[in-house]
């Protein structure tokens, strides 16, 4: 009894340890290597980390919850780079000539929140409706969704600079940017959501087995479409967010971060196979790769370093669960 | 007895679908266009389709076993990378071994972690992705990779070339999946790959060493990865860090369109080569009757759905899921 508690927290707190520990490491690493006089736990330098975490961070957010379910979502680069041309194309559409700058920004960001919820919806509908596996229903739409960016504007990138936007995504409040708090609030809101509701709970048991949860009246169908819907809608948000400041979107954005999403989660140490995972350590998981990011920069290492790092990290990672799970059950598996 | 010959004909459909998916398609766009059956056109897809072909043949086996490999796109910029630098340094005839040898100790590493440490695949792979690209990256220095004497090497004959009108590509795709063909489903081991990805837990009870199989998988694996790298470095003499990028998934789709379960058990050499072929000829195809080329990507997403969910709907006999 005590070991598997031990060895729950371990793994509950394993996230945490490892920023310590990259945060001393980069810390001390950086006196005798760094080239800037700046040091690393700077209170800005956290704060600009916050923010840089935050279009990633927000679609892992909706990824664990996926995950949980015991599914995976592969569309959302095309989700994110689709919802970030609609937000700014739609700015320059007739029927919103009337408005002003500032007027436009709840219809635009309306309407890309909306595109995300519908693709999000439709991967959910094809999953429940079809019973293909989640892995190849998203797998596909990558590609789709992926064809429709193109299909809205070729090869063009889409510009639309509104400076009330531009200015509104780069005010901040206590010091933290616009993308940091809008980060924080939903790990916040989406935490809530899976501890203290329903829709939560039934995520965790749906997760963990599918079969039982029909018998136990949970209606699983729609329960994974309404997951889909919220990722497509968080995905949506990262972009709102990220597009803002920015003012322009390439057909090729938001390729690859899927898997940076899916790498986050999982070195929150959420499961591939659903039925346990947090959203919290999920949060941790992703401050842990920006972490890794800029402190590789911070000591004067390549940048190409980084990815593998990252990649060595989470086989490392993975490794460690299993010892950790082993001795937690007491009993090898073929 | 109604249900049991429903069920025969399901299994038909489900066993022979995705050839008569095929020949249909085919014949539509024969009828679309008249260039689209003609030697040329013909010769020129499975051409391009050679570098992705080869890849998905030895990521069959990968699938078949019941695991999965993301880590093939970066690991075929790898190889590219490596045997263009070497190319210069070594001359062609010991960079290509060399290549080889360096590309299948990734694929070892894989192997060993899936197979003998039983870990994720799914994140092994993921993992290594990363990490193969981080090792490209720092391999390169970031820079673009080119033979400097593009005239005095018989390295672009691998690429470009061709033996009696057959490009060279061609030749070393279908010869690729004859050999893999026969040793999938004519040897022991073969039928040790489908056991393990069938019922891995029974395998292991009948005698089959189970991490080693998974290990010879990931093998052939990375080896058709670095043929795969050969023929994108031999055809284009000089690469990006990132040739290979996205390509595991595309990967994916043709193994799946061609109607293997990612679960393990199924699938075939002969369909994964009808499912690079489809994928090649849609994007020909819709070519040629003047759309533009990213149309491909819908129309993929649409038919890798239709053929996954037909198959499903012919083993459980109904065409929604009884999930409620």
């Amino acid at each position: 009894m005590t070991t598997s508690n031990r060895t729950k927290m371990i793994k509950r707190g394993a996230i945490w340890g490892f920023i310590v520990l990259e945060l001393v490491f980069f810390s001390v690493a950086g006196r005798f290597l760094s080239l800037s006089e700046t040091r690393f736990m700077d209170l800005d330098n956290m704060l600009l980390l916050l923010k840089q975490s935050a279009p990633i961070g927000i679609i892992a957010l909706g990824m664990t919850v996926i995950m949980i379910n015991g599914n995976i979502d592969l569309s959302v680069g095309a989700i994110f780079a689709l919802s970030a041309i609609v937000m700014l194309d739609s700015q320059t559409w007739p029927i919103f000539s009337g408005l002003s700058e500032f007027t436009v920004i709840p219809f635009a960001w309306g309407l890309a929140l909306i595109t995300g919820m519908v693709l999000g919806a439709i991967n959910g509908l094809i999953v429940w409706k079809t019973g293909v596996d989640a892995f190849i229903v998203t797998l596909g739409a990558m590609l789709g969704y992926r064809g429709l960016v193109f299909m809205y504007n070729g090869e063009q990138p889409t510009f639309q600079l509104n400076w009330t936007l531009v200015d509104m995504t780069e005010s901040s409040f206590l010091g933290l940017e616009f993308p940091a708090i809008v980060f924080i609030v939903l790990t916040f809101l989406v935490w809530l959501m899976m501890t203290r509701t329903v829709h939560g709970r039934n995520a965790y048991a749906v997760g963990d087995n599918r079969d039982a949860a029909v018998n136990a009246g949970i209606r699983v169908g729609p329960h994974m479409l309404w997951n889909f819907v919220l990722i497509g809608f968080l995905t949506a948000f990262s972009s709102i967010v990220f597009y803002s400041a920015s003012g322009s979107v390439n057909p090729n954005d938001g390729e690859l971060y899927e898997l940076w999403a899916i790498t986050a989660v999982v070195l929150g140490g959420t499961k591939l196979v659903g039925g346990s995972g947090s959203v919290i350590n999920t949060f941790g998981g992703v401050l842990a790769i920006q972490l890794l990011r800029k402190g590789l920069g911070h000591i004067g290492a390549d940048t190409e370093t980084v990815n593998l790092v990252i990649g060595l990290i989470l086989i490392a990672v993975l490794f460690l669960d299993r010892q950790l799970n082993i001795k937690g059950k007491g009993e090898l598996r073929t | 007895m109604a249900d049991e010959r429903l069920n025969a004909i399901g299994k038909l459909i489900a066993r022979q679908g995705i050839l008569v998916a095929f020949v249909i398609f085919m014949i539509g766009f024969a009828l679309l266009n008249d260039r689209f059956i003609t030697v040329d056109n013909v010769l020129g897809v499975v051409r391009s389709s050679a570098i992705l072909g080869v890849m998905a043949l030895g990521v069959t086996f990968v699938v078949i076993s019941g695991n999965l490999d993301l880590s093939v796109g970066s690991m075929m910029s790898f190889s590219t990378i490596v045997v263009l630098d070497l190319h210069d340094k070594i001359g062609p005839e010991l960079a290509i071994p060399a290549m080889f040898l360096m590309t299948m100790a990734l694929g070892a590493i894989i192997g060993v972690l899936v197979g003998y440490f039983k870990l994720n695949s799914l994140i092994v792979t993921l993992g290594m992705l990363s990490a193969i690209h981080g090792l490209t990256l720092t391999y390169s220095g970031g820079k673009n990779m080119d033979i400097a004497d593009k005239e005095g090497t018989w390295f672009s004959v691998i690429g470009q070339g061709s033996l009696l009108g057959v490009p060279v590509p061609i030749i070393i795709f279908l010869g690729l999946a004859c050999l893999l063909s026969v040793l999938l489903a004519k040897t022991p081991f073969g039928r040790k790959v489908y056991a393990v990805g069938g019922n891995g837990v029974a395998a292991t009870f009948s005698g089959i060493r189970r991490p080693r199989i998974v290990l010879m998988t990931y093998l052939i694996s990375s080896f058709c990865v670095a043929m795969a790298g050969l023929l994108q470095a031999s055809r284009s003499m000089g690469s990006q860090n990132t040739v290979g990028q996205g390509l595991e998934l595309e990967v994916l789709a043709a193994i799946i369109l061609g109607g293997a379960s990612l679960l393990g058990g199924s699938g075939t050499v002969f369909k994964t080569v009808i499912g690079v072929l489809i994928l090649g000829f849609i994007q020909n195809g819709l070519l040629l009757v003047g759309l533009e080329f990213y149309v491909q990507y819908v129309v993929t997403w649409l038919i890798i759905i239709l053929a996954v969910w037909l198959d499903i709907a012919a083993k459980r006999g109904r065409l929604l899921s009884p999930i409620a």
